[in-house]
C-alpha cells in the first residue's frame, strides 16, 4: 500500500488516486443509510439513524434530515459534526445568494457551490476532506423537483434514486430496479421504506430507528415536511415493513 | 445635465435617454448610447459621472453574462435589479458610484418590468420613472398621459412629447434621444431623434 501518500490529503498518489478522499468515504460506508426518490409531486427522503436509546430527547431535532432553506432540505450520511459544518456553509451561501437577488436559490447552484467548498479540501489548505455524503431534495422554478447527491470529493450529480451510507450499493440496485419515472410520492415513501427495510442491519423496523420527509408543493409554496413518529409507525404497517427483516414483503 | 426615462406598456418596456456626452461647458459628441443591452431580454439606461457610468453598466452587463454562462439559465428582471442594486449599496460608504439607472426588462413568466435604481441604492419597481432635470419634465408628462397597457404606438407618441417638452422648456436642453425597447422578442434599438447629426466617426 502506498502508505506515504496517505497523510497529506493534498496530493495524488502514484495510481492517481486521492487516498484521505477515499478513506472518507470508507468512514461514510459505516454510517446510517439514507435513501432519497425524485416522484413527480415532490421527493422523498428516509434516513436510518443509528443512535436509538430511549434516554434520547427526540423532540426538536432530526438526526439525518435538515432543512437548508425554504425550498431545500438534506438528508445527511457519515460523520454528524462535520456535516453540521456542512449544512451551516449551505445555509448561509442560501442566504447569501437570496441577499444578492431577493429570490431563491437554485437547487443545483446550491449544491453545486457547497461542492465546490468541498473540493477545496481536496486540494489545498492540508485540512480533511469532510466525512460526509448528502443527498439534497428541493423545488425551484427552473427545473422542479431534484434530487442531488455528493459525497466528499465535491464530485455531486442528479438523480431520480439515490442511496448513501451503509449497504447504500445494495440499495441503489434495489432502487434501479423498482423505480418507475412516473412513481408518485406515495408511491416513493413506500419504495424508500421497503428498500431501507431491506437493506438495514437491525432485526425490527420501528419508527424509532427512521427519520422520513417530503419535499413537495402546497398551494403553490414548497414544504418540507418531517414525518411524526406516530404517522411513520403507521406507514409502516399500512405497506407492510414493520416484521424483521428476514419476512419483509 | 442628462436625461433618462422609462415606462412600462403592453408586453413591453420602452427606456429612453439623451446621447449628448458633455464635458463641463464643451459638448463631445450628440449620439453617445447610454443605454445598455445588458443580455438578451434586458436594457440598462444610465446617467451620471461618466467614467462611472460605463465602468459600473459594464461590470454589471458582465455580471450577468457570468452568471448565464456558469448556471445555464438567465437572471430575471428582479434579481438583476437587485444584484445591481446591491453593488451600489455596497460600494455606497467606501467609494460610491454616481450612477443613476432605469432597468427594463422582459421575463417570460411575468412579463415586462422596469426598476428605478438610483445612485444611492434606492430601488423602486415601477411603471414609469425618469432621472436628471429632464424628470420634471419627464414625469408630468407621463404623469399627465400614461395608461396601463399602452401599445407601442401610443408609448413612442408619449415618449415623443416627453422629449418635446425637454427640448423646448430644458435650458441647456439635449439635441438627441435614444429609445431603446424589450419586449418577448427581445431589447433592441427602436429609434433616435436627432435634432442635430452628428459626422459619423470613422473606426480607426
Amino acid at each position: 500500500m502506498s502508505r506515504r501518500y496517505d497523510s497529506r490529503t493534498t496530493i495524488f498518489s502514484p495510481e492517481g488516486r486521492l487516498y484521505q478522499v477515499e478513506y472518507a468515504m470508507e468512514a461514510i460506508g459505516n454510517a446510517g443509510s439514507a435513501i432519497g426518490i425524485l416522484s413527480k409531486d415532490g421527493v422523498v427522503l428516509v434516513g436510518e439513524k443509528k443512535v436509538t436509546s430511549k434516554l434520547l430527547q427526540t423532540s426538536a431535532s432530526t438526526e439525518k434530515m435538515y432543512k437548508i432553506d425554504d425550498h431545500v432540505a438534506c438528508a445527511v450520511a457519515g460523520i454528524m459534526s462535520d456535516a453540521n459544518i456542512l449544512i451551516n456553509t449551505a445555509r448561509v451561501q442560501a442566504q447569501r445568494y437570496t441577499y444578492a437577488y431577493q429570490e431563491p436559490m437554485p437547487v443545483e447552484q446550491l449544491v453545486q457551490s457547497l461542492c465546490d467548498t468541498k473540493q477545496g479540501y481536496t486540494q489545498f489548505g492540508g485540512l480533511r476532506p469532510f466525512g460526509v455524503s448528502f443527498l439534497f431534495a428541493g423545488w425551484d422554478k427552473n427545473y422542479g423537483f431534484q434530487l442531488y447527491m455528493s459525497d466528499p470529493s465535491g464530485n455531486y450529480s442528479g438523480w431520480k434514486a439515490a442511496a448513501i451510507g451503509s449497504n447504500n450499493q445494495a440499495a441503489q440496485s434495489m432502487l434501479k430496479q423498482d423505480y418507475k419515472d412516473e412513481i408518485t410520492r406515495e408511491e416513493a415513501v413506500q419504495l424508500a421504506l421497503k428498500v431501507l427495510s431491506k437493506t438495514m442491519d437491525s432485526t425490527s423496523l420501528t419508527s424509532e430507528k427512521l427519520e422520513l420527509a417530503e419535499v413537495f408543493l402546497s398551494n403553490g409554496k414548497v414544504k418540507y415536511q418531517v414525518c411524526s413518529p406516530g404517522a411513520l409507525s403507521k406507514l409502516l404497517v399500512k405497506f407492510g415493513v414493520t416484521q424483521p427483516a428476514a419476512d419483509a414483503s | 445635465m442628462e436625461s433618462v426615462f422609462g415606462l412600462v406598456g403592453k408586453d413591453f418596456a420602452i427606456v429612453v435617454a439623451d446621447s449628448s456626452a458633455v464635458h463641463s461647458i464643451l459638448l463631445h459628441k450628440t449620439n453617445e448610447d447610454k443605454i445598455m443591452l445588458l443580455d438578451s431580454h434586458k436594457l440598462m439606461g444610465a446617467s451620471g459621472e461618466t467614467g462611472d457610468r460605463a465602468q459600473f453598466t459594464e461590470y454589471i452587463q458582465k455580471n450577468v453574462a457570468l452568471y448565464q454562462f456558469r448556471n445555464g439559465i438567465p437572471l430575471t428582471t428582479a434579481a438583476a435589479a437587485n444584484f445591481t442594486r446591491g453593488e451600489l449599496a455596497t460600494a455606497l460608504r467606501k467609494n460610491p458610484y454616481m450612477v443613476n439607472i432605469i432597468l427594463a426588462g422582459y421575463d417570460k413568466e411575468t412579463g415586462p418590468s422596469l426598476y428605478f435604481i438610483d445612485y444611492i441604492a434606492s430601488l423602486h419597481k415601477l411603471d414609469k420613472a425618469a432621472f436628471g432635470y429632464g424628470s420634471y419634465f419627464a414625469l408630468s408628462m407621463m404623469d399627465r398621459h400614461y395608461q396601463r397597457d399602452m401599445t407601442v404606438e401610443e408609448a413612442v407618441n408619449l415618449v415623443d412629447k416627453v422629449i418635446m417638452e425637454i427640448r423646448s422648456r430644458l435650458v441647456v436642453a439635449p439635441p438627441n434621444f435614444v429609445i431603446k425597447i424589450v419586449d418577448k422578442d427581445g431589447a433592441r434599438e427602436y429609434a433616435w431623434r436627432e435634432s442635430i447629426k452628428d459626422a459619423p466617426v470613422i473606426a480607426s
